[in-house]
Protein backbone atom coordinates (compact mmCIF):
# COMPACT_ATOMS: atom_id res chain seq x y z
CA UNK A 1 0.00 0.00 0.00
CA UNK A 2 1.38 3.49 -0.76
CA UNK A 3 -0.70 6.74 0.28
CA UNK A 4 0.65 10.17 -0.63
CA UNK A 5 1.87 12.52 2.26
CA UNK A 6 2.23 15.70 0.52
CA UNK A 7 -1.05 18.61 1.88
CA UNK A 8 -4.21 17.87 3.12
CA UNK A 9 -5.83 16.58 0.05
CA UNK A 10 -3.62 14.08 -1.49
CA UNK A 11 -3.20 12.08 1.87
CA UNK A 12 -6.79 11.46 1.83
CA UNK A 13 -8.22 7.89 1.00
CA UNK A 14 -11.64 7.28 1.53
CA UNK A 15 -12.56 4.36 2.26
CA UNK A 16 -16.38 4.98 3.24
CA UNK A 17 -15.96 7.95 5.75
CA UNK A 18 -12.60 6.74 6.56
CA UNK A 19 -8.65 8.80 6.35
CA UNK A 20 -5.80 6.75 6.29
CA UNK A 21 -2.42 8.74 6.64
CA UNK A 22 0.86 7.04 6.17
CA UNK A 23 3.05 8.01 9.24
CA UNK A 24 6.68 8.14 7.56
CA UNK A 25 8.20 11.73 9.04
CA UNK A 26 7.58 14.08 11.64
CA UNK A 27 5.52 16.34 9.71
CA UNK A 28 3.31 13.40 9.00
CA UNK A 29 2.48 13.37 12.83
CA UNK A 30 1.04 16.75 12.38
CA UNK A 31 -1.07 16.23 9.19
CA UNK A 32 -2.44 13.14 11.36
CA UNK A 33 -3.77 15.74 13.79
CA UNK A 34 -5.35 17.76 11.62
CA UNK A 35 -7.27 15.11 10.05
CA UNK A 36 -8.02 13.95 13.65
CA UNK A 37 -9.38 17.47 14.60
CA UNK A 38 -11.31 18.00 10.92
CA UNK A 39 -13.53 14.33 11.21
CA UNK A 40 -13.96 15.31 14.82
CA UNK A 41 -15.44 18.17 14.24
CA UNK A 42 -17.55 16.99 11.48
CA UNK A 43 -18.95 14.66 14.02
CA UNK A 44 -19.58 17.42 16.45
CA UNK A 45 -16.81 17.52 19.55
CA UNK A 46 -16.21 20.50 21.70
CA UNK A 47 -12.99 22.10 21.34
CA UNK A 48 -11.64 20.72 23.85
CA UNK A 49 -12.81 16.95 22.91
CA UNK A 50 -10.96 17.92 19.46
CA UNK A 51 -7.92 18.97 21.27
CA UNK A 52 -7.47 15.38 23.57
CA UNK A 53 -8.32 13.66 20.51
CA UNK A 54 -5.58 15.57 18.67
CA UNK A 55 -3.12 15.03 21.68
CA UNK A 56 -4.30 10.96 21.55
CA UNK A 57 -3.38 11.24 17.92
CA UNK A 58 0.04 13.17 17.87
CA UNK A 59 0.95 10.13 20.63
CA UNK A 60 0.06 7.17 18.97
CA UNK A 61 1.39 8.34 15.79
CA UNK A 62 5.07 9.45 17.58
CA UNK A 63 4.71 5.71 18.41
CA UNK A 64 5.09 4.18 15.02
CA UNK A 65 7.93 6.44 14.47
CA UNK A 66 9.99 6.04 17.34
CA UNK A 67 9.35 2.32 17.29
CA UNK A 68 8.56 1.20 13.54
CA UNK A 69 10.09 3.77 11.37
CA UNK A 70 6.69 3.56 9.22
CA UNK A 71 2.94 2.78 9.26
CA UNK A 72 -0.03 4.71 8.98
CA UNK A 73 -2.99 6.18 10.59
CA UNK A 74 -7.15 5.37 10.31
CA UNK A 75 -9.78 7.70 11.42
CA UNK A 76 -13.38 7.26 10.85
CA UNK A 77 -16.79 7.77 12.01
CA UNK A 78 -18.61 5.06 14.29
CA UNK A 79 -22.10 4.97 15.94
CA UNK A 80 -23.25 2.63 18.20
CA UNK A 81 -26.21 2.56 20.39
CA UNK A 82 -27.56 5.78 18.76
CA UNK A 83 -24.11 7.31 19.96
CA UNK A 84 -21.33 8.73 16.94
CA UNK A 85 -17.57 9.12 17.78
CA UNK A 86 -14.28 8.56 16.28
CA UNK A 87 -11.92 5.60 15.75
CA UNK A 88 -8.06 5.77 15.04
CA UNK A 89 -6.54 2.96 14.47
CA UNK A 90 -3.18 3.13 14.64
CA UNK A 91 -1.44 0.26 12.96
CA UNK A 92 2.67 -0.40 11.90
CA UNK A 93 4.72 -3.54 11.31
CA UNK A 94 7.42 -2.88 13.63
CA UNK A 95 9.08 -4.89 16.10
CA UNK A 96 6.01 -5.12 18.56
CA UNK A 97 5.23 -5.32 22.21
CA UNK A 98 6.71 -8.04 23.71
CA UNK A 99 4.55 -7.31 27.21
CA UNK A 100 1.67 -5.43 26.55
CA UNK A 101 0.59 -4.64 30.07
CA UNK A 102 3.83 -3.54 30.89
CA UNK A 103 3.89 -1.14 28.10
CA UNK A 104 0.76 -0.05 29.57
CA UNK A 105 2.34 0.86 32.92
CA UNK A 106 2.57 4.76 33.67
CA UNK A 107 6.25 5.69 33.37
CA UNK A 108 7.64 2.78 31.30
CA UNK A 109 9.03 3.61 28.25
CA UNK A 110 11.80 1.80 26.40
CA UNK A 111 12.14 4.71 23.21
CA UNK A 112 12.75 8.54 23.33
CA UNK A 113 9.35 9.55 24.84
CA UNK A 114 8.27 9.94 28.51
CA UNK A 115 6.59 6.63 28.75
CA UNK A 116 3.29 8.18 28.61
CA UNK A 117 2.73 7.48 25.22
CA UNK A 118 -0.15 4.44 25.53
CA UNK A 119 -1.36 4.88 28.97
CA UNK A 120 -1.48 8.68 28.25
CA UNK A 121 -3.88 7.94 25.00
CA UNK A 122 -5.70 5.29 27.02
CA UNK A 123 -7.17 8.60 29.41
CA UNK A 124 -7.73 10.73 26.84
CA UNK A 125 -9.70 8.55 25.16
CA UNK A 126 -13.07 6.51 26.58
CA UNK A 127 -11.98 3.43 24.63
CA UNK A 128 -8.58 1.76 24.08
CA UNK A 129 -6.99 -1.75 22.72
CA UNK A 130 -3.41 -2.74 21.84
CA UNK A 131 -2.89 -5.98 19.70
CA UNK A 132 0.75 -6.71 19.12
CA UNK A 133 3.55 -9.73 20.30
CA UNK A 134 6.96 -9.62 19.13
CA UNK A 135 8.01 -9.50 15.30
CA UNK A 136 4.08 -8.77 14.56
CA UNK A 137 4.14 -5.21 14.60
CA UNK A 138 1.38 -2.92 16.87
CA UNK A 139 -2.40 -1.87 16.26
CA UNK A 140 -3.29 0.24 18.28
CA UNK A 141 -7.38 0.91 18.51
CA UNK A 142 -9.22 3.83 20.45
CA UNK A 143 -12.33 5.30 20.25
CA UNK A 144 -13.93 8.29 21.83
CA UNK A 145 -18.01 8.97 22.18
CA UNK A 146 -19.54 12.52 21.70
CA UNK A 147 -20.98 13.69 24.86
CA UNK A 148 -19.53 11.57 26.90
CA UNK A 149 -16.73 12.49 29.20
CA UNK A 150 -13.52 10.98 30.58
CA UNK B 1 -57.72 18.49 1.27
CA UNK B 2 -59.51 19.61 -2.18
CA UNK B 3 -57.34 17.82 -4.31
CA UNK B 4 -58.47 15.07 -7.06
CA UNK B 5 -57.90 11.56 -6.62
CA UNK B 6 -57.19 10.71 -10.13
CA UNK B 7 -53.83 12.62 -9.98
CA UNK B 8 -52.06 11.29 -6.69
CA UNK B 9 -53.47 7.24 -8.64
CA UNK B 10 -51.21 8.54 -12.21
CA UNK B 11 -48.44 10.03 -10.06
CA UNK B 12 -45.83 6.69 -9.19
CA UNK B 13 -43.70 7.77 -6.66
CA UNK B 14 -43.84 4.78 -4.74
CA UNK B 15 -40.27 3.61 -5.01
CA UNK B 16 -39.97 2.31 -1.41
CA UNK B 17 -42.82 -0.12 -2.33
CA UNK B 18 -41.63 -3.70 -3.56
CA UNK B 19 -44.12 -4.46 -5.96
CA UNK B 20 -46.76 -3.16 -8.00
CA UNK B 21 -49.75 -4.55 -6.14
CA UNK B 22 -48.83 -2.88 -2.63
CA UNK B 23 -48.42 0.49 -4.45
CA UNK B 24 -51.64 -0.24 -5.99
CA UNK B 25 -53.17 -1.65 -2.47
CA UNK B 26 -51.72 1.82 -0.54
CA UNK B 27 -53.38 3.90 -3.42
CA UNK B 28 -56.58 2.68 -2.98
CA UNK B 29 -55.91 2.75 1.05
CA UNK B 30 -54.95 6.58 0.83
CA UNK B 31 -58.17 7.42 -1.47
CA UNK B 32 -60.09 5.55 1.17
CA UNK B 33 -58.68 7.65 4.16
CA UNK B 34 -58.63 11.02 2.37
CA UNK B 35 -62.47 10.17 1.45
CA UNK B 36 -62.89 9.69 4.90
CA UNK B 37 -60.84 12.37 6.60
CA UNK B 38 -63.45 14.58 8.29
CA UNK B 39 -65.21 11.17 9.78
CA UNK B 40 -62.31 9.32 10.89
CA UNK B 41 -60.35 12.32 12.50
CA UNK B 42 -62.81 12.80 14.43
CA UNK B 43 -63.08 9.35 15.85
CA UNK B 44 -59.86 9.24 16.57
CA UNK B 45 -59.98 13.08 18.80
CA UNK B 46 -62.81 11.07 20.94
CA UNK B 47 -61.20 8.19 21.02
CA UNK B 48 -58.08 10.06 22.28
CA UNK B 49 -60.14 12.17 24.86
CA UNK B 50 -61.44 8.50 25.81
CA UNK B 51 -58.53 7.24 26.69
CA UNK B 52 -57.55 10.06 28.75
CA UNK B 53 -54.34 10.85 26.77
CA UNK B 54 -52.72 14.25 26.19
CA UNK B 55 -54.74 15.50 29.06
CA UNK B 56 -53.05 18.51 29.40
CA UNK B 57 -54.36 19.94 26.14
CA UNK B 58 -57.41 20.78 25.13
CA UNK B 59 -60.20 19.59 23.07
CA UNK B 60 -59.20 22.29 20.19
CA UNK B 61 -55.45 21.18 20.84
CA UNK B 62 -56.04 17.64 20.50
CA UNK B 63 -58.43 18.54 17.09
CA UNK B 64 -55.53 20.94 15.52
CA UNK B 65 -53.09 18.81 16.17
CA UNK B 66 -54.74 15.05 15.18
CA UNK B 67 -55.51 16.94 11.74
CA UNK B 68 -52.20 17.33 10.74
CA UNK B 69 -50.96 14.59 12.34
CA UNK B 70 -53.59 12.84 10.27
CA UNK B 71 -52.69 14.44 6.96
CA UNK B 72 -49.10 13.85 7.57
CA UNK B 73 -50.21 10.15 7.94
CA UNK B 74 -51.76 9.42 5.04
CA UNK B 75 -48.72 11.73 2.71
CA UNK B 76 -46.45 9.02 4.37
CA UNK B 77 -48.56 6.18 3.62
CA UNK B 78 -48.76 7.28 -0.29
CA UNK B 79 -45.22 8.49 -0.39
CA UNK B 80 -43.87 6.18 1.97
CA UNK B 81 -41.08 8.35 2.94
CA UNK B 82 -41.20 9.76 6.58
CA UNK B 83 -38.99 13.30 6.55
CA UNK B 84 -42.44 15.46 6.47
CA UNK B 85 -43.51 13.30 9.30
CA UNK B 86 -40.29 13.21 11.45
CA UNK B 87 -39.92 16.77 10.96
CA UNK B 88 -43.60 17.73 12.27
CA UNK B 89 -43.15 14.74 15.00
CA UNK B 90 -40.16 16.65 16.13
CA UNK B 91 -41.97 20.10 16.08
CA UNK B 92 -44.76 18.60 18.16
CA UNK B 93 -42.46 16.87 20.92
CA UNK B 94 -40.46 20.45 21.15
CA UNK B 95 -44.14 22.30 21.74
CA UNK B 96 -45.53 19.42 24.18
CA UNK B 97 -42.71 18.56 26.04
CA UNK B 98 -42.49 21.59 28.10
CA UNK B 99 -46.41 21.10 28.77
CA UNK B 100 -45.54 17.63 30.55
CA UNK B 101 -46.55 15.17 27.57
CA UNK B 102 -45.15 11.62 28.67
CA UNK B 103 -44.23 9.23 26.02
CA UNK B 104 -45.94 6.61 26.24
CA UNK B 105 -49.09 9.27 25.95
CA UNK B 106 -47.41 9.78 22.13
CA UNK B 107 -47.16 6.27 21.77
CA UNK B 108 -50.54 5.74 22.66
CA UNK B 109 -52.08 8.40 20.48
CA UNK B 110 -50.20 6.58 17.48
CA UNK B 111 -50.99 3.05 18.00
CA UNK B 112 -54.70 4.78 18.49
CA UNK B 113 -54.78 5.83 15.35
CA UNK B 114 -53.61 3.09 13.78
CA UNK B 115 -56.23 1.32 15.11
CA UNK B 116 -59.16 3.68 14.13
CA UNK B 117 -57.63 3.22 10.23
CA UNK B 118 -57.58 -0.24 10.50
CA UNK B 119 -61.23 -0.76 12.05
CA UNK B 120 -62.70 1.79 8.92
CA UNK B 121 -60.85 -0.89 6.39
CA UNK B 122 -62.41 -3.70 8.03
CA UNK B 123 -65.55 -2.13 7.69
CA UNK B 124 -64.85 -1.35 4.02
CA UNK B 125 -63.48 -4.58 3.32
CA UNK B 126 -65.26 -6.80 5.18
CA UNK B 127 -67.31 -8.11 1.91
CA UNK B 128 -64.06 -9.28 0.25
CA UNK B 129 -61.57 -10.95 2.83
CA UNK B 130 -59.30 -12.15 0.38
CA UNK B 131 -58.95 -7.60 -0.55
CA UNK B 132 -58.96 -7.10 3.22
CA UNK B 133 -56.02 -9.10 3.99
CA UNK B 134 -53.91 -8.12 1.07
CA UNK B 135 -54.90 -4.19 2.26
CA UNK B 136 -53.71 -4.96 5.71
CA UNK B 137 -50.45 -6.66 4.62
CA UNK B 138 -49.79 -3.51 3.14
CA UNK B 139 -51.09 -1.09 5.71
CA UNK B 140 -49.20 -2.93 8.12
CA UNK B 141 -45.71 -2.56 7.89
CA UNK B 142 -46.09 1.08 6.56
CA UNK B 143 -48.34 2.07 9.46
CA UNK B 144 -45.58 0.63 11.65
CA UNK B 145 -43.15 2.39 10.40
CA UNK B 146 -45.01 6.02 10.85
CA UNK B 147 -45.86 4.48 14.31
CA UNK B 148 -41.86 4.00 14.95
CA UNK B 149 -41.04 7.41 13.24
CA UNK B 150 -42.98 9.36 15.68
CA UNK B 151 -41.83 7.34 18.53
CA UNK B 152 -38.36 7.84 18.15
CA UNK B 153 -38.71 11.34 16.85
CA UNK B 154 -40.58 12.02 20.26
CA UNK B 155 -37.88 10.31 22.46
CA UNK B 156 -34.93 11.80 20.77
CA UNK B 157 -36.29 14.97 21.11
CA UNK B 158 -37.10 14.41 24.82
CA UNK B 159 -33.48 13.30 25.39
CA UNK B 160 -32.96 16.39 23.57
CA UNK B 161 -34.48 18.57 25.80
CA UNK B 162 -33.04 16.27 29.08
CA UNK B 163 -29.35 16.65 27.98
CA UNK B 164 -30.15 20.49 27.49
CA UNK B 165 -31.60 20.82 31.15
CA UNK B 166 -28.37 18.70 32.61
CA UNK B 167 -25.94 21.03 31.04
CA UNK B 168 -27.91 24.36 32.55
CA UNK B 169 -28.13 22.41 36.14
CA UNK B 170 -24.72 21.83 35.89
CA UNK B 171 -23.26 25.43 34.77
CA UNK B 172 -25.65 26.80 37.67
CA UNK B 173 -23.67 24.57 40.12
CA UNK B 174 -19.93 25.43 39.41
CA UNK B 175 -20.31 29.36 39.20
CA UNK B 176 -16.47 31.33 38.09
CA UNK B 177 -16.74 34.39 40.58
CA UNK B 178 -14.83 37.32 39.86
CA UNK B 179 -14.59 39.08 43.50
CA UNK B 180 -11.61 41.43 42.17
CA UNK B 181 -9.79 41.98 39.50
CA UNK B 182 -7.45 38.81 38.53
CA UNK B 183 -9.18 36.89 41.34
CA UNK B 184 -11.38 34.37 40.78
CA UNK B 185 -13.24 32.00 43.10
CA UNK B 186 -14.28 28.90 42.87
CA UNK B 187 -16.74 27.58 45.26
CA UNK B 188 -17.37 23.92 44.79
CA UNK B 189 -20.71 22.54 46.58
CA UNK B 190 -21.60 19.08 46.33
CA UNK B 191 -20.15 15.54 44.58
CA UNK B 192 -17.93 15.87 42.27
CA UNK B 193 -18.45 13.34 39.50
CA UNK B 194 -15.81 12.22 36.78
CA UNK B 195 -17.85 14.55 34.34
CA UNK B 196 -18.48 17.31 36.58
CA UNK B 197 -14.69 17.93 37.46
CA UNK B 198 -14.07 17.73 33.92
CA UNK B 199 -17.13 20.41 33.39
CA UNK B 200 -15.85 22.33 36.19
CA UNK B 201 -12.30 22.74 35.15
CA UNK B 202 -12.69 23.68 32.01
CA UNK B 203 -15.35 26.13 32.90
CA UNK B 204 -12.23 27.41 35.74
CA UNK B 205 -10.03 27.67 32.60
CA UNK B 206 -11.94 29.17 30.33
CA UNK B 207 -12.94 32.22 33.29
CA UNK B 208 -9.10 32.30 33.84
CA UNK B 209 -8.65 33.22 30.29
CA UNK B 210 -11.42 36.00 30.00
CA UNK B 211 -10.62 37.56 33.40
CA UNK B 212 -7.32 37.69 33.05
CA UNK B 213 -7.09 35.88 36.69
CA UNK B 214 -3.80 35.74 38.23
CA UNK B 215 -4.97 33.53 41.31
CA UNK B 216 -7.71 31.17 42.00
CA UNK B 217 -9.04 30.56 45.39
CA UNK B 218 -11.28 26.74 44.94
CA UNK B 219 -13.18 26.40 48.20
CA UNK B 220 -13.75 22.62 48.92
CA UNK B 221 -16.11 23.74 52.00
CA UNK B 222 -19.35 22.13 50.37
CA UNK B 223 -17.71 18.93 49.18
CA UNK B 224 -18.86 16.20 51.36
CA UNK B 225 -16.36 13.31 50.50
CA UNK B 226 -13.55 13.16 48.62
CA UNK B 227 -11.72 9.97 47.26
CA UNK B 228 -8.62 9.35 45.29
CA UNK B 229 -10.69 10.05 41.89
CA UNK B 230 -11.59 13.27 42.81
CA UNK B 231 -8.45 14.34 44.81
CA UNK B 232 -6.98 13.51 41.48
CA UNK B 233 -9.23 15.57 39.10
CA UNK B 234 -8.29 19.01 41.97
CA UNK B 235 -4.88 18.06 41.44
CA UNK B 236 -5.73 18.29 37.80
CA UNK B 237 -7.71 21.29 37.60
CA UNK B 238 -4.68 22.84 39.74
CA UNK B 239 -1.99 21.80 37.28
CA UNK B 240 -4.01 22.76 34.27
CA UNK B 241 -4.55 26.60 36.10
CA UNK B 242 -1.14 26.87 36.45
CA UNK B 243 -0.06 26.09 33.00
CA UNK B 244 -2.19 29.16 32.13
CA UNK B 245 -0.34 31.61 34.34
CA UNK B 246 -2.55 31.17 37.52
CA UNK B 247 -1.76 30.53 41.22
CA UNK B 248 -4.47 28.03 43.52
CA UNK B 249 -5.07 27.83 46.58
CA UNK B 250 -7.18 25.32 47.59
CA UNK B 251 -9.46 25.98 50.79
CA UNK B 252 -11.98 24.56 53.44
CA UNK B 253 -10.23 20.91 53.04
CA UNK B 254 -12.26 19.34 56.40
CA UNK B 255 -10.37 17.24 58.85
CA UNK B 256 -11.78 14.13 57.43
CA UNK B 257 -11.14 14.95 54.19
CA UNK B 258 -7.26 16.14 54.91
CA UNK B 259 -6.93 12.39 56.68
CA UNK B 260 -8.46 10.50 54.11
CA UNK B 261 -5.88 12.21 51.31
CA UNK B 262 -2.94 11.32 53.47
CA UNK B 263 -4.59 7.93 54.04
CA UNK B 264 -5.20 7.14 50.68
CA UNK B 265 -1.55 8.81 49.75
CA UNK B 266 -2.40 11.84 47.44
CA UNK B 267 0.32 14.12 47.23
CA UNK B 268 -1.13 17.50 47.87
CA UNK B 269 2.06 19.07 49.05
CA UNK B 270 2.13 20.71 45.83
CA UNK B 271 -1.11 22.24 46.27
CA UNK B 272 -1.27 25.74 48.51
CA UNK B 273 -4.00 25.23 50.81
CA UNK B 274 -5.37 27.44 53.66
CA UNK B 275 -7.73 26.73 55.71
CA UNK B 276 -10.88 29.27 54.98
CA UNK B 277 -12.23 30.63 52.32
CA UNK B 278 -11.53 33.89 54.26
CA UNK B 279 -7.92 33.45 54.94
CA UNK B 280 -7.74 32.07 50.85
CA UNK B 281 -9.03 35.46 49.75
CA UNK B 282 -6.49 37.07 52.18
CA UNK B 283 -3.66 35.11 51.02
CA UNK B 284 -4.81 35.93 47.13
CA UNK B 285 -4.88 39.37 47.82
CA UNK B 286 -1.56 39.66 49.28
CA UNK B 287 -0.23 37.73 45.99
CA UNK B 288 -1.60 40.55 43.75
CA UNK B 289 -0.51 43.24 45.62
CA UNK B 290 -3.26 44.20 48.00
CA UNK B 291 -3.52 45.25 51.44
CA UNK B 292 -6.63 45.63 52.89
CA UNK B 293 -6.96 48.96 55.47
CA UNK B 294 -9.32 49.42 58.19
CA UNK B 295 -11.13 52.77 56.96
CA UNK B 296 -11.46 54.13 60.59
CA UNK B 297 -7.60 53.69 60.84
CA UNK B 298 -6.91 56.07 57.92
CA UNK B 299 -9.24 58.59 58.57
CA UNK B 300 -7.34 58.11 62.37
CA UNK B 301 -4.45 58.53 60.99
CA UNK B 302 -5.42 61.59 58.49
CA UNK C 1 8.25 26.33 9.47
CA UNK C 2 10.65 28.18 11.30
CA UNK C 3 10.14 29.95 14.30
CA UNK C 4 11.22 33.86 14.11
CA UNK C 5 13.11 34.94 17.74
CA UNK C 6 12.86 38.27 18.42
CA UNK C 7 15.76 40.07 20.48
CA UNK C 8 14.02 42.38 22.97
CA UNK C 9 16.20 44.76 24.95
CA UNK C 10 17.46 41.95 27.48
CA UNK C 11 14.87 39.22 26.75
CA UNK C 12 14.63 36.75 23.70
CA UNK C 13 11.49 36.55 22.10
CA UNK C 14 10.07 33.12 20.43
CA UNK C 15 6.73 33.25 18.99
CA UNK C 16 5.84 29.78 17.38
CA UNK C 17 3.29 30.23 14.99
CA UNK C 18 1.65 27.09 13.32
CA UNK C 19 1.51 23.64 14.42
CA UNK C 20 5.69 22.40 14.47
CA UNK C 21 7.12 19.24 13.74
CA UNK C 22 9.12 17.79 16.05
CA UNK C 23 12.32 18.90 13.71
CA UNK C 24 11.36 22.50 14.06
CA UNK C 25 11.06 22.20 17.63
CA UNK C 26 14.91 20.90 17.98
CA UNK C 27 15.47 23.77 15.55
CA UNK C 28 14.06 26.33 18.08
CA UNK C 29 15.90 24.52 20.91
CA UNK C 30 19.02 25.03 19.28
CA UNK C 31 18.87 28.49 18.16
CA UNK C 32 17.54 29.71 21.45
CA UNK C 33 19.94 27.86 23.56
CA UNK C 34 22.69 29.44 21.24
CA UNK C 35 21.13 33.03 21.31
CA UNK C 36 21.07 33.30 24.30
CA UNK C 37 24.53 32.90 24.69
CA UNK C 38 25.38 35.16 21.82
CA UNK C 39 23.19 38.33 22.89
CA UNK C 40 24.03 37.69 26.86
CA UNK C 41 20.14 37.19 27.59
CA UNK C 42 18.86 37.28 30.85
CA UNK C 43 15.39 35.63 30.30
CA UNK C 44 13.40 34.02 27.37
CA UNK C 45 9.95 34.05 26.70
CA UNK C 46 7.75 30.85 24.40
CA UNK C 47 4.89 31.94 23.15
CA UNK C 48 2.94 28.97 22.05
CA UNK C 49 -0.38 30.78 21.59
CA UNK C 50 -0.79 29.25 18.44
CA UNK C 51 0.24 25.79 19.24
CA UNK C 52 -3.18 23.59 19.40
CA UNK C 53 -1.84 20.20 20.84
CA UNK C 54 1.21 19.97 23.66
CA UNK C 55 2.03 16.41 23.26
CA UNK C 56 4.90 14.68 25.39
CA UNK C 57 7.80 14.89 22.98
CA UNK C 58 6.63 19.22 22.94
CA UNK C 59 6.44 19.14 26.04
CA UNK C 60 9.57 17.51 27.06
CA UNK C 61 11.41 19.77 24.57
CA UNK C 62 10.11 22.38 25.84
CA UNK C 63 11.27 21.52 29.51
CA UNK C 64 14.94 20.70 28.02
CA UNK C 65 14.48 24.32 26.41
CA UNK C 66 14.23 26.01 30.04
CA UNK C 67 16.95 23.73 31.60
CA UNK C 68 19.63 24.91 28.82
CA UNK C 69 18.46 27.83 29.45
CA UNK C 70 18.62 27.96 33.09
CA UNK C 71 22.18 26.66 32.88
CA UNK C 72 23.40 29.36 30.56
CA UNK C 73 22.01 31.78 33.56
CA UNK C 74 18.85 32.77 32.22
CA UNK C 75 14.77 32.59 33.10
CA UNK C 76 12.37 31.35 30.82
CA UNK C 77 8.60 31.66 30.62
CA UNK C 78 6.07 29.64 28.65
CA UNK C 79 2.98 31.79 27.68
CA UNK C 80 -0.28 31.76 25.98
CA UNK C 81 -1.22 27.80 26.58
CA UNK C 82 -4.41 27.35 25.68
CA UNK C 83 -7.28 26.38 27.77
CA UNK C 84 -8.22 23.33 25.65
CA UNK C 85 -4.46 22.65 25.54
CA UNK C 86 -4.00 22.63 28.99
CA UNK C 87 -6.75 20.17 30.26
CA UNK C 88 -5.72 17.74 27.29
CA UNK C 89 -1.71 18.12 28.66
CA UNK C 90 -2.82 17.17 32.36
CA UNK C 91 -5.19 14.57 31.30
CA UNK C 92 -2.30 12.96 29.35
CA UNK C 93 -0.59 13.50 32.53
CA UNK C 94 2.37 16.34 31.56
CA UNK C 95 2.69 19.68 33.86
CA UNK C 96 5.80 21.87 32.99
CA UNK C 97 6.83 21.59 36.58
CA UNK C 98 9.42 24.12 37.99
CA UNK C 99 9.07 26.18 34.70
CA UNK C 100 7.11 29.57 34.78
CA UNK C 101 3.67 30.01 32.66
CA UNK C 102 2.25 32.98 31.90
CA UNK C 103 -0.75 34.04 31.04
CA UNK C 104 0.37 35.57 27.63
CA UNK C 105 3.10 37.75 26.24
CA UNK C 106 2.08 41.07 28.15
CA UNK C 107 2.53 38.72 31.37
CA UNK C 108 5.45 36.85 30.44
CA UNK C 109 7.16 40.28 30.15
CA UNK C 110 6.11 41.06 33.47
CA UNK C 111 6.67 38.03 35.03
CA UNK C 112 10.60 38.34 33.80
CA UNK C 113 11.04 41.78 34.43
CA UNK C 114 10.00 40.83 38.34
CA UNK C 115 12.11 37.86 37.97
CA UNK C 116 14.90 39.26 36.88
CA UNK C 117 14.53 42.50 39.52
CA UNK C 118 14.44 39.90 41.99
CA UNK C 119 17.65 38.08 40.94
CA UNK C 120 19.66 41.61 40.78
CA UNK C 121 18.30 42.82 44.29
CA UNK C 122 19.55 39.12 46.00
CA UNK C 123 23.17 39.88 44.12
CA UNK C 124 23.03 43.50 45.03
CA UNK C 125 22.23 42.18 48.84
Amino acid sequence: MHFSTSGLESARRHVGDEVRVLIEADSDIVLAREHGRLIGKKIGFSATDLTIIATAISEVARNILVFAKSGEIVIREVSEHGRSGIQITARDNGPGIPDISLAMQEGYSTGKGLGMGLPGSRRLMDEFQVISSAGNGTIVEMKKWVNQNG
Amino acid sequence: MAKKEDNRITSDTDQNVPSESIGELLRQLVAHLRQNRTQLRQEWARRITQAKLLTAMSQDEIFAEATTIYDNYVEALESGTFEALQGYARNLSERIIPRGVETQEVIGIVLLLRDVLARSLFAKYQHDFALLNRILDAYEPAANSIANTVAVGFVQERERTITQQQEAIRELSTPVLQVRERLLILPIIGVIDPQRARQLTEQLLRGIRTNRAKVVVIDITGVAAMDSNVANHLVQTVEASRLLGATVIVTGLSPEIAQTLVTIGVDLTKMNTVGDLQGGIEEAEKLLGYKVILVSDTTAQA
Amino acid sequence: MEVPILKQGGYLIATIQAALSDADLIKLQDALVEQVGKYRSKGVIIDVTALDVMDSFATRTLRSIAHMIKLRGAETVICGIQPEVAFAMVQLGLTLEGISTALDLEEGLALLNKRTREREAARGR
